[in-house]
């Protein structure tokens, strides 16, 4: 037969050449240019929001809010490092307050891909926990009106005390955190979270030191840790925006919170500032001189944390959440505590105390839900005195509810949080840059700036460079929403 | 006969031809027009900005870093996956020599062993695979460093995933790991097919092993080697890439995107920066590549076909 390409073959004999088999499977194989179809089959037209919006209740003492209490009233919660044991507790309280109503629970780690297409069709539930890795952006869904004004909610009388708005029984910072521009409040912090550098108190005694204040002392502790064959410092090497954590603060304490607050409106040269220099030269000397546990630039969250609970690192930059989340592997007698950065010297703008602390775990009601009133009231029952107490001993972490740890055990990280935030007073800060520019904050600081930097990769003043152009960009871009400290 | 017979091809084409255009074109039609679009993904409001998204994709960087990687993993892995399988699958049906008694064309000893050794990863899904290897790939107790240091190799310990100038290939190798075994399955049924006496004829006619394998069995098994290797570059570019880069390279995609590659930049702009326009806008981009791709591999493998 000799030899024939495929081009002849077509003409009269039947049947599929190979090479019309290979260009249909390339057809197919492009099918699974994965996100396009899905992406189109969650678009639609969209529902209109008018209509079938449930009627508002009697407004009376105990139904401040007015809600319907025949509607149903829809919760989903993000199941994460805090379960959904507080949650459903919560919901209990609204069955038996409005028996009539039905209430729908349920709770997810995948709160983005549940959740977008029904915002998608108009049809959002009535409060979401809107957390956790699959987080919805909330500067879009303000920006594309998509959240209710939780204002009400804040002016109503709160759940223990009918004298009180709900508004004063918060910690100070929540409300102004759910606020983007202007009044309207859009998101409601439900936890409260301390960041700063956590630590054993029990290896640091058998150090023979104190927590250090100056960076002198600090770089004194680590030498003598390093002797003892023990790291200075370790942070999750993937996910290097946990080093923040620890690192605004000291950038603060230094040079003042206007630096922070410059950084946050992406001010023309915010980063250049000279505190921001001495804090990032402070962390770079912690790997020049060794005192970063080896290998730590490729470990995640989870592998540094587990490396610093078995004694392998002294310190590590981290959130309250690291005692629930590290809870089994934490040795019993670790006595874990959290403290206040370290500063530079006593030059300092702000006092030693000056800490992170901030909402966590943010709630929201969508605009186009039809029970918005249900859902706001769901939150006014999480925000009483009781839920809040229920939530802390669960989960060892603190509330936006102003107080609300007296009569239970504290654990010794959560005792040791508040006594952090005590020593701080009024010298809390709170940088917006994580809720107000995820991609800025996490990939470009942290990925590519901070990590590089801690990784050896960048000198501070490289890395610096490098972040103000992230950060220039990220001003002059108009696709993301621009925010400013008020 | 021949009157009706369109009527008839027609009416059995109609229902697949109609799903097909339900399901596939029709998708493909509403992701080139969302990328005309502003729209979110969060809200079902937007409108139309003509070609913004196309002049932001021109000027922006990551998207740049991204093509490149993809292209790298379109390129390489191929290359890379496909020549091993076809060296392993040769040593597992030809390359053996002739024992006392035995077929004139035969593997190495243990061949039936080795096929299967090969193909196991291919019972592992390949988020398994992916996650089995971020733990390897761990600097401080990962299995890879861990064999460094226990054969006196202490001083290099690198950080794999956690090094811009590693990651990449890392990854890479990953694949490569868990897809050689399909070809080598794969290029075994080809050469099976290929006729015992051609071989004998090449060893009467004193071929080598080196010999034999670039003048019969590579020509024979050509339309497979091409097959295979559009199919790997599909899955370079899209879903599998994604899966390791998403796994392991936690974060944006390695350190300082090195990592990065398309498919996980249209997830990421999709699903976690609310701009599913921008995303499609990739997509669209992704789809050129693809295309490309495929349209590039048939011109170069075009030859004239042997029979046997």
């Amino acid at each position: 037969m000799g030899s024939t390409s495929a081009e002849n073959s077509n003409n009269g004999s039947a049947g599929v050449g190979r090479r019309d088999l290979i260009k249909r499977s390339a057809a197919l194989g492009l099918i699974s240019v994965p996100t396009m179809s899905f992406l189109s089959a969650c678009a639609s037209s969209g529902g209109d929001d008018s209509g079938d919006k449930a009627k508002a209740g009697k407004k009376t003492a105990k139904n401040p809010l007015a809600v319907n209490d025949t509607a149903q009233m829809e919760f989903v919660l993000f199941d994460g490092g805090f379960g959904k044991e507080y949650a459903e507790d919560a919901v209990k309280i609204y069955e038996t307050n409005f028996p009539k109503a039905k209430v729908k629970f349920s709770a997810t780690q995948k709160i983005q891909s549940t959740l977008q297409p029904r915002f998608n069709q108009g049809t959002p539930p009535d409060l979401i926990d809107n957390s956790g890795a699959e987080q919805m952006d909330m500067g879009v869904l303000v920006g594309k009106n998509q959240l209710a004004d939780l204002t009400p909610l804040l002016d109503a009388p709160s759940y223990d005390d009918p004298n009180k708005k709900v508004r004063d029984t918060l910690r100070p910072g929540i409300v102004e955190m759910g606020q983007f521009d202007g009044d309207p409040v859009w998101i409601m912090y439900y936890a409260y979270t301390v960041y700063g550098v956590w630590y054993s108190q029990k290896a640091l005694d058998s150090l023979d030191e104190q927590y250090p204040e100056t960076w002198d002392q600090m770089l004194a502790v680590c030498e003598k840790a390093k002797k003892k064959g023990m790291a200075g410092w370790t942070y999750a090497g993937k996910y290097p925006y946990y080093i923040p954590f620890s690192l605004y603060p000291m950038i603060a304490k230094v040079g003042g919170v206007e630096v922070l607050d410059a950084i946050d409106n992406l001010e023309p040269n915010a980063w250049k500032n000279p505190a921001v220099k001495a804090c990032f030269d402070a962390y770079y000397e912690l790997y020049k001189k060794g005192y970063v546990l080896k290998g730590t630039p490729g470990l995640d969250h989870i592998q540094s944390q587990t490396a610093w609970a078995q004694g392998k690192a002294l310190f590590i930059p981290n959130g309250s959440w690291v005692e629930n989340e590290s809870a089994n592997v934490i040795p019993k007698d670790f006595d874990l505590a959290v403290s206040a950065p370290t500063g530079i010297d006593s030059s300092d703008k702000m006092p030693f105390g000056t800490i992170w602390a901030s909402g966590g775990e943010p709630f929201i009601v969508p605009a186009k839900a039809k029970n918005t009133a249900g859902g706001m009231e769901q939150l006014r029952i999480m925000l009483s005195e009781a839920s809040s107490k229920n939530f802390t001993s669960k989960v060892k972490s603190l509330t936006a509810y102003n107080g609300g740890t007296d009569g239970i055990t504290l654990t010794p990280g959560l005792k040791s949080g508040v006594a952090a935030l005590e020593k701080a007073g009024d010298n809390v800060v709170n940088p917006r840059l994580q809720d107000w520019y995820v991609q800025l904050q996490k990939e470009q600081i942290g990925v590519a700036g901070l990590g590089e930097m801690m990784a050896g990769r960048l000198t501070p003043a490289e890395a610096i460079k490098k972040i103000q152009g992230f950060a220039d960009a990220a001003a002059k871009d108009s696709s993301i929403k621009h925010y400013k400290h008020q | 006969m021949q009157h009706g017979k369109y009527r008839f091809i027609v009416g059995f084409l109609a229902l697949p031809l109609g799903l097909y255009a339900l399901f596939v074109v029709w998708p493909f039609i509403q992701s080139i027009y969302y990328s005309f679009t502003d729209w979110t993904g969060l809200s079902p409001e937007f409108k139309m900005v003509g070609l913004d998204n196309y002049r932001r994709m021109l000027d922006d960087e990551i998207f740049w870093k991204s093509l490149q990687h993809s292209l790298i993993f379109a390129l390489v892995l191929p290359l890379v996956t496909i020549s091993l399988a076809l060296f392993f699958s040769f040593m597992i049906n030809v390359g053996g020599r002739k024992r006392r008694g035995g077929p004139v064309v035969t593997g190495v000893r243990g061949s039936s062993f080795y096929k299967i050794v090969y193909f196991f990863p291919q019972v592992l899904s390949i988020a398994i695979v992916a996650l089995l290897f971020a733990f390897a790939y761990n600097p401080d107790s990962g299995a890879i460093n861990s064999i460094l240091r226990g054969i006196g190799l202490g001083s290099v310990q690198p950080l794999w995933l956690g090094d811009p100038s590693l990651a990449l290939w890392a990854v890479m190798a990953v694949l490569v790991w868990s897809t050689v075994g399909f070809f080598v399955v794969l290029f075994s049924a080809g050469m099976a097919s290929i006729p015992a006496d051609l071989y004998e004829a090449a060893l009467l006619d004193g071929a080598g092993r080196a010999s034999t394998f670039f003048r019969i069995t590579l020509p024979l098994l050509w339309d497979t080697v091409q097959s295979g290797w559009v199919y790997m570059g599909i899955l370079a570019l899209g879903a599998e890439s994604f899966a390791v880069v998403q796994i392991m390279t936690t974060g944006p995609g390695g350190p300082d995107y090195s990592t990065t590659v398309m498919v996980l930049y249209v997830y990421q702009k999709a699903f976690r920066d609310g701009q599913a326009a921008y995303a499609t806008t990739i997509g669209v981009a992704l789809l050129v590549v693809t295309l490309a791709f495929a349209a590039l591999v048939m011109r170069l493998g075009r030859r004239e076909r042997l029979e046997y």
